[in-house]
């Protein structure tokens, strides 16, 4: 099997290996496009029924009384479940009332589509049906669906028990704000003081979803043993079970999740939602049900990401010094406290080494979905802003913006405004690789602009487990917990291949239920290729260490004097003294038993290998008639450390970048005054499509991390950060005006146009 | 209740026939009642494409048919692109150009693809672009998509 | 889904006995891709059954005579009337319409027929269809009628199809010489969208002037906006940059549009000028060279 050849488009690395680095055919490859990969929705099983979930068409409303009967009554239901059937135990805290409460109202209904009740019946069709004679008395309220009017004394309360956190203290206010934190670095009013030019501007970014393919799905099987089996399309099979378990008030030794195939998840697939519902389903009935959500149910009831308020003031000398930055970020966490106002905050000025710092944050609820996270949480939001202001004071100050950005580059040794100094990072390396690239100087057309942005993503590490048997004819099984949204299976395999000098089409990875490997956490903060690949890394060299001591009792020589070296075991002393990874793996059976390699570690936490910086170049095309906007020309810059499968790497630049640019120009929760979405459609929620986005060229820039032993970055998160500031740059570029509120779509531009000319 | 509806067809060159409810997309009846899960579901409103086969020759969104009205039809699934052991060039290349992430989008992406190759055998990449707008995908960018087709159209 | 039954008649009769019988609980269906989605969405409650009109040999008539003109099937999917070469030669007007009818997959199934009797005021084929002088031949319990287009559709997803009737064939004159016409919509995306506004015009040019026009809109009132008064407007004038501007300014004045998630009234009476415009200019273009 051949692999395309690509032009050369990585920049700084000087490591070159055998296996890492190449870019082979992914092992679940043959499955997924001849349709037998089993997904979310493609679970059967004997006996198995059809869940549906009766939600509120209310964005705020009490619940009154809910009356099942004549659901329960319709021939082929066979159970009817309600925020009753929830365990809510006389102590549980505000934390488990809530995530229970999202799953299943008990007292209030917080968005439209907050799911009320459920039914199972023989068929989808019949359990339609059934939700649709469930009688629901509702007391409809007044919603509340931006921060800033959340914020407001006079808005409607969502949560009556809600006391805000102020700055880590608890208060007695009961408000829309959950918690209020700030991270301050030096002196603001002093570095506003020194700056000779100060920016500051107001921007605000809307509700935008995730926009996975694949729908959720869950089957649940509450067995007469007690014991609880769910298969189910997550990010995370053990947080699936975790969560499902302390929702449902068993411990987590009664549940096992087995993980189908994901059909994308971007951080949405991370929290559960019809998981507990499928359980609480098959507990009633006694039957296997499966319950897969509709298209409208994913935008309507799983967790999009904040809408956002942010504010910014930035200062600098005349000579480009960055003396001051100030940020205030208001983010909308839906229904139930807990958006990523926190990484956001975090991210904002991450790519800035500057003295003076203040960032204010808001944790605010409204009457939406429970947000969840989306690609890099809240640093988009955050980058919109900060990369806008940043651009302008480019403009005032009359540098080049690049320019600007390097002047006040982080480098290693940066403290971040929220506390940790930097280890090594390849922010000025990712700012000099757009410098250089001939797209920042090649020409524009008529009607076009430019605009560049920089991002940062923390990434995180945590734990991951590996196990590696090794079979008699030199292949090697990898059992890992990480399920596989985008090719993980290629590049944590070939990190276990490049320790043990074995092609990577020897390894057979296998992503298992819980019951079948070690604890693992979620796919999702850019740690899968880093953190479950490093815990390959480590399985390997136990098999390494294992299948050297083999060889040293086959040859009767000290293990010290063995080495394992491009596949080959040799003795040090004895050139003569040598086996293939394949001769020895026939002789294990003979020789003491199979091997079995285990890894299972920590990875590390927030920011774990020094996280990744992203940038891009892009060229717009804007309508001067229609204000329609088109991106033409897009380069995505990123670090990643080191990119172990160049093709995968690419491939999450560039769905980063696309993403990045429906954000930009189209997406949006498009809410009527009552708190319903208008646009529960992929016709009407304009996701983009092939025909609205250029080839999206890369670079791949590998200053490699200090932590990962092979200097992996996690790359799937940090690219979405610039596209969303980059086209607001470029659109400025064009028209000269600058767009402060996403999305930047025509309507947006013309009417920013004729205020401009005063009409 | 009322009636099911006999239904016979020749699905990937075999002849099947199956009972269905009036109201069961012919997506319904290929995933619930035939098996064959390789279709897959993404809207049920014909926006995504997720769902793509091909009827008497011609790609339509299986959610958007009756399985009634596959009465006397040839149908193409994904399961159907491959001949036997051997991945059509197609499949070889969405593999080979890592055109895939999460994969769900795929089968849906194969199917039209290889209608378009069919239509137009070196298309260029509008066409390209173009005839796969039908189809959404979140996760590529679509690029490595439409390269996939380019390599595709030069092996067939 | 609630349930809902199926017939497949293979005569305009058998159709139309069955649609009367059934009272209002019958729905005629072609491609089927509005209908299934709007039963999917409890639009349709009262619909128990659905009368397909592909198996129906008149419904799939495509005939072009150079002198009598186009007959279209009202069931004949968009990709078989792209795909016909008389027509492309004959009516581009059409062809821009078809071609832009969702996506492929799309254009599989759905008919300019479908899209009329669907009555959307966004319907991307209604305005050109209009602007051609398109005739509607309807049979129904009481005989055969026909309706020009512009008076088919009376309001959202209304039309003046009555019980049992059924919407047989399209009819559009043959051109004559020196005319030409064009179908332009705005969208936000580039494909798989609903448009915005749309313009759909048809000219005859008579030595650089236009001899007569016709313009009709798109998603801009509740049903597409047939604007005679264009046509009365710029016939006589010259093809040019001024009389565009008429034209379109026309258009605006004539738009009654909504602020909804597609684009608010002042930008899409905005629209209707812009596109107005543009689309004549292509319309003209076109009827030069035909």
């Amino acid at each position: 099997m051949t692999t395309t050849d690509y032009e050369r488009n990585i920049v700084l690395s000087n490591v070159e290996y055998n296996v890492v680095g190449t870019r082979p055919v992914r092992p679940d490859g043959a499955d997924k496009v001849t349709g037998r990969a089993l997904y979310g929705a493609d679970f059967d099983t004997s006996g198995l029924l059809h869940g549906k979930v009766l939600r509120s068409p209310h964005a705020h409303a009490r619940i009154r009384s809910i009356d099942t009967s004549k659901a329960e009554a319709l021939q082929g239901v066979l159970a009817v479940v309600t925020g009753k059937d929830m365990p809510h135990e006389a102590d549980e805290s505000d934390g488990t009332k809530y995530s229970r409460d999202n799953i299943l109202a008990s007292d209030k209904v917080l968005y439209k589509g907050h799911a009320v009740a459920a039914v199972a019946a023989t068929n989808p069709h019949v359990a339609e049906e059934a939700i649709g004679l469930i009688e629901v008395d509702y007391e409809v309220l007044k919603p509340v669906l931006t921060a800033p009017e959340a914020m407001k004394d006079s808005a409607p309360i969502l949560h009556e028990g809600l006391k805000t956190e102020e700055l880590g203290e608890k208060t007695d206010k009961v408000s829309n704000i959950a918690n209020h934190f700030q991270h301050v670095k030096g002196d603001i009013a002093k570095g506003f003081a020194d700056a000779d030019v100060v920016v500051e501007r107001e921007y605000n970014t809307v509700t935008v979803h995730q926009g996975y393919i694949e729908p959720h799905g869950a089957t649940a099987l509450w067995n007469t043993d007690g014991r609880l089996h769910i298969w189910c399309s997550t990010q995370g099979a053990f947080t699936a079970r975790d969560a499902t378990a302390g929702i449902l008030g068993v411990p987590v030794s009664q549940v096992r999740v087995t993980p189908m195939e994901i059909g994308g998840g971007f951080g949405g697939k991370i929290p559960v939602y019809v998981e507990p519902i499928a359980a609480l389903l098959s507990k009633k009935s006694g039957h296997a049900v499966k319950v897969v959500m509709s298209r409208a149910e994913v935008f309507e009831s799983t967790g999009p990401t904040s809408g956002s308020n942010i504010r910014i003031k930035v200062g600098a000398k005349n000579d480009g010094t960055i003396t001051a930055l100030q940020g205030y970020l208001a983010f909308e966490a839906g229904g139930y406290p807990g958006s990523p106002v926190n990484a956001g905050a975090i991210c904002i000025f991450a790519a800035y080494d500057v003295d003076n710092v203040l960032i204010d944050g808001y944790d605010v609820v409204v009457n939406k979905p429970k947000s969840a996270p989306y690609r890099a949480p809240g640093a988009p939001n955050a980058a919109f802003a900060c990369e806008q202001a940043i651009d302008e004071l480019a403009g005032k100050l009359g540098m080049d913006p690049i320019d600007l950005r390097l002047k006040n580059a982080a480098v290693e040794g940066t403290r971040r405004p929220d506390g940790p100094a930097f280890p090594r990072i390849g922010c000025v390396e990712v700012l000099e690789a757009m410098k250089n690239h001939p797209h920042y100087s090649a020409p524009l057309g008529p009607n076009q602009g430019r605009g560049v942005a920089i991002g940062y993503w923390f990434n995180i590490g945590f734990q991951s487990s590996v196990n590696i048997n090794v079979n008699s004819d030199g292949t090697i099984s990898l059992i890992e917990g990480s399920t596989d949204i985008g090719g993980t299976r290629a590049s944590i395999s070939m990190q276990a291949a490049e320790v043990l000098g074995i092609p990577m089409e020897d390894v057979r990875p296998s992503v298992v239920d819980t019951d079948s490997i070690g604890f693992t956490a979620v796919t999702g903060g850019s740690r899968t290729t880093f953190a479950t690949g490093w815990a390959a890394y480590e399985a390997a060299q136990d098999v390494a260490r294992q299948m050297i001591e083999r060889a040293a009792t086959i040859w009767d020589v000290d293990k010290d004097g063995i080495e394992l070296k491009n596949g080959v075991f040799q003795s040090k002393a004895d050139p003569e003294l040598k086996m293939t990874f394949k001769e020895l793996s026939g002789q294990l059976l003979d020789t003491g038993g199979t091997v079995v390699g285990r890894a299972s570690m920590n990875a590390g936490g927030l920011g774990a290998g020094g996280g990744s910086f992203a940038g891009n170049i892009v060229d717009v095309e804007v309508d001067p008639d229609t204000g329609k906007t088109l991106v033409t020309r897009m380069t995505a810059i990123q670090d990643a450390g080191k990119a172990i499968h160049p093709s995968y790497v690419e491939g999450q630049m560039q769905g980063g970048s696309v993403q990045g640019i429906g954000w930009a120009l189209n997406e949006e929760y498009y809410m009527r005054d009552d708190g319903s979405m208008a646009n529960t459609s992929l016709l009407d929620y304009r996701m983009p499509t092939s025909l609205d986005i250029p080839m999206i060229d890369t670079v791949i820039v590998e200053v490699a991390s200090a932590e990962h032993p092979y200097g992996v970055r996690g790359v799937g998160e940090a690219n979405i950060v610039p596209p969303t500031p980059a086209i607001a740059n470029a659109v400025h570029s064009a028209i000269g005006i600058r767009m402060a509120n996403l999305p930047i779509n025509s309507v947006a531009i013309m009417e920013a146009k004729w205020k401009q000319q005063g009409n | 209740m009322p009636a099911k509806t006999y239904v016979r067809t020749i699905i990937n060159g075999e002849h099947v026939d199956f009972l269905c409810e009036p109201r069961q997309s012919l997506l319904e009846c290929l995933r619930d009642v035939i098996g064959l899960t390789g279709t897959k579901e993404g809207c049920n409103d014909g926006n995504c494409g997720a769902c793509t086969v091909s009827m008497d020759g011609r790609i339509v969104t299986a959610c958007l048919v009756l399985g009634v009205e596959a009465e006397g039809k040839e149908i193409t699934t994904i399961e159907g692109i491959a001949k036997g052991s051997q991945l059509h060039p197609v499949q070889q290349a969405f593999l080979e150009n890592a055109a895939l992430q999460c994969g769900i989008c795929t089968p849906g992406f194969i199917v039209s693809s290889v209608a378009l190759l069919e239509k137009i055998p070196q298309p260029s990449e509008h066409q390209i672009r173009f005839w796969l707008a039908n189809n959404l995908c979140r996760c590529t960018g679509y690029d490595k998509i439409v390269r996939a087709v380019q390599d595709a159209a030069t092996k067939m | 889904m609630h349930w809902i039954d199926y017939a497949s008649p293979h005569s305009v009769r058998e159709a139309v006995d069955l649609l009367n019988e059934a009272g209002g609980s019958a729905r005629p269906m072609a491609g089927g891709t509005d209908v299934l989605v709007q039963l999917r969405a409890n639009a349709l409650p009262d619909v128990n059954l659905l009368v397909d009109m592909k198996n129906i040999p008149e419904l799939n008539e495509m005939t072009m005579d150079p002198e009598v003109g186009l007959t279209l099937g009202a069931a004949v999917p968009c990709y078989k009337i792209y795909g016909n070469k008389a027509i492309e030669h004959a009516f581009p007007g059409l062809i821009d319409c078809a071609s832009l009818i969702g996506g492929t997959q799309i254009q599989g199934r759905a008919s300019l027929g479908g899209n009329l009797c669907n009555a959307a005021p966004s319907g991307d084929s209604i305005p050109v269809m209009i602007a051609l002088g398109g005739v509607a031949r309807i049979s129904g319990p009481s005989g055969d009628r026909e309706v020009p287009l512009e008076d088919f559709c009376t309001g959202v997803r209304r039309t003046v199809i009555q019980q049992g009737e059924i919407l047989v064939s399209l009819h559009f004159p043959a051109p004559v010489a020196n005319q030409g016409a064009n179908y332009m919509r705005f969208i936000p995306r580039n494909e798989m969208d609903i448009a915005v506004a749309g313009v759909g015009c048809s000219v005859v040019l008579d030595n650089g002037n236009i001899k007569s026009a016709r313009v009709a809109l798109s998603s801009v009132a509740p049903t597409p906006l047939y604007v005679k008064e264009i046509g009365d407007a710029i016939a006589g004038k010259p093809a040019n940059e001024e009389t565009l501007k008429l034209a379109g300014q026309m258009a605006k004045d004539a738009a009654k549009p909504i602020t909804d998630m597609r684009g608010t009234i002042e930008y899409r009476k905005h629209l209707c000028d812009v596109l107005t415009r543009r689309s004549l200019q292509i319309a003209i273009d076109r009827a030069k060279e035909s």
